[in-house]
């Protein structure tokens, strides 16, 4: 009980918190990103894929919810720990920061990245349930494509096994109208080529992603010093990497809607 | 002597906690290149006093950057930014002639001014206080090596003694935290057997003390590493968090 106090009650637990549900959050981001990356792959492994971890069932509910709890935790104490910072801090320095030695500034200054974490984090937060309304609850007011079925993602299914007609499993989609929640394949990989051809769509990912990308290269590496675990031995190894994993992860995302628009995956 | 600078001084001037103060301009004329800044405070305030107005308030004692009692922002900067440099020990052919230099109080909530420059830093004592020492007697001074201490400890436990509590971590971090000052307290005598006793009891105390007395958390932006006079290192934070983190699992309350 002491202990859950001592991590709920105190600065230095909330930051934990933070630490773990980042950690977290950042496994389902590479996860999420590596299963996306199937859509190279083609059609019937994407759709395959999307099938299987729809089967897993009570299993996948678990996962939602950890990720639901694992957000909610994370927004919860940045929105406590900003509060209190914010009245920390009151009223500052008027002045613009002007070391006798000019090149000490950058070192004295916080980094973009570090003075921006709760916004970049509320406006990927706010994408996120976009995004799940575009793909997750097919919500069809928001994709942004006219037309009574090509604009409705509930009636992308497909056919799941092979048959005649040239019929091939995962690929040949079912007629449209047909086809059920629960009981038929969803065309996943027609939902991407045809969500990321509106260009607006496309527009807000790429800016949610960027945030995405410069909230991580802050949040990978302050998570170690928040657990206890850097110092300067490794620490620039952390630094670095921590940037790096955030470019790489921005590039990976990005060049999902990049194909589509290139026409390079259709 | 050294080159003679004429500067104009931007002062903040609060006359007491409730007052919401102001910047006062006032001339620093025939200023030389060798004095510290608190000299040429000095030098300003005397001008004052011959013309009859209140001469500017400011904390020193020591002016030799070990008592960290000189706190003001100078351009901005807590001590003027200098690497490893107090204000006191800043002089003043930093510099140029003709230039503006605008000098604030440290400013955190928990840093009320009490008057111009000077601000009440007790809420640095309480949390001292509150478990920052060894409460047993330890004796004279031992005999050599009677309890040994690993060369690499010792040094770092010295690292983190240098710690002056002149609070311009607190100043610099744009939370308003006091982590640095903190993890040097707790650092300091968790590395050495002496404080061993009380390591646990000293990390949960300590931080509930801190968050206590209203300063913030640490987004590790490295202000407060880079302005610290006695350049005390980030890593001492990590190993607060660590303690601290070890404290609630081992002994769970204070």
């Amino acid at each position: 009980m002491n202990l859950i106090k001592g991590i709920f009650n105190t600065s230095l637990g909330r930051k934990y918190i933070m630490a773990i549900t980042g950690a977290g959050l950042f496994g389902f981001i590479i996860a999420h990103l590596l299963g996306n990356l199937l859509v190279f792959a083609g059609p019937a492994a994407l759709n395959e894929y999307a099938k299987k971890l729809h089967d897993l069932g009570p299993l996948l509910w678990v996962a939602r919810l950890g990720l639901l709890a694992m957000a909610g935790l994370h927004i919860w104490s940045a929105l406590k720990l900003t509060t209190e910072n914010r009245e920390a801090a009151g009223k500052r320095h008027e002045v613009k920061v002007d070391p006798v030695d000019r090149h000490r500034r950058d070192d004295i200054v916080a980094r973009f990245a570090a003075r921006t974490m709760i916004f970049s984090g509320l406006i990927i937060a706010a994408f996120a349930f976009y995004h799940l309304a575009h793909y997750t609850w097919k919500v069809p007011q928001i994709n942004g494509i006219s037309g009574e079925f090509k604009g409705d993602f509930e009636t992308y299914y497909v056919h799941e096994v092979d048959g005649d007609n040239n019929q091939t499993a995962f690929v040949t989609p079912l007629p449209q109208g047909e086809g059920a929640e629960g009981e038929n394949a969803s065309d996943v990989y027609r939902m991407v080529v045809n969500g990321f051809n509106v260009s607006w769509v496309v527009g807000f990912y790429v800016v949610a992603i960027g945030l995405l990308c410069v909230h991580l290269s802050h949040g990978l590496s302050a998570m170690f010093q928040s657990l206890g675990m850097k110092n300067k031995n490794y620490g620039k190894w952390i630094d670095c990497g921590a940037k790096a994993v955030a470019i790489l992860i921005f590039l990976g995302y990005i060049s999902i809607p990049v194909a589509v628009l290139a026409g390079f995956v259709k | 002597m050294g080159k003679e600078l004429n500067l104009k001084l931007k002062v903040w001037r609060q006359d007491n906690t409730d007052d919401s103060g102001r910047f006062e301009e006032y001339d620093a004329k025939g200023i030389d290149t060798d004095m510290s800044f608190l000299e040429m405070l000095d030098v300003v305030n005397e001008g004052l006093n011959e013309d009859g107005k209140e001469p500017i308030a400011f904390d020193s004692d020591c002016r030799e950057g070990i008592c960290g009692s000189c706190s003001m922002v100078i351009n901005g900067v807590p001590h003027g930014g200098q690497q490893g440099t107090t204000a006191c020990q800043l002089h003043m052919r930093h510099f140029s002639d003709g230039m503006t230099i605008t000098i604030e109080p440290w400013r955190a909530s928990a840093f009320p001014v009490q008057r111009d420059l000077v601000v009440d830093r007790t809420a640095f004592d309480r949390i001292q206080q509150a478990g920052g020492f060894v409460s047993v007697r330890t004796g004279s001074v031992p005999d050599a090596n009677a309890t040994p201490v690993p060369k690499e400890d010792a040094d770092l436990a010295m690292d983190a003694a240098q710690c002056i509590g002149c609070g311009a971590c607190v100043a610099a971090c744009k939370n308003a935290s006091a982590m640095l000052f903190v993890a040097a307290k707790v650092s300091h005598l968790s590395l050495v057997p002496q404080g061993q006793p009380e390591r646990e009891r000293r990390a949960l105390a300590m931080v509930q003390k801190m968050d206590e007395e209203g300063f913030g958390s640490c987004t590790v932006t490295g202000s407060c590493e880079a302005v610290c006079p006695k350049q005390i290192s980030l890593d001492f934070i990590a190993r607060m968090n660590r303690e601290y983190g070890c404290a609630l699992i081992k002994k769970g309350t204070v």
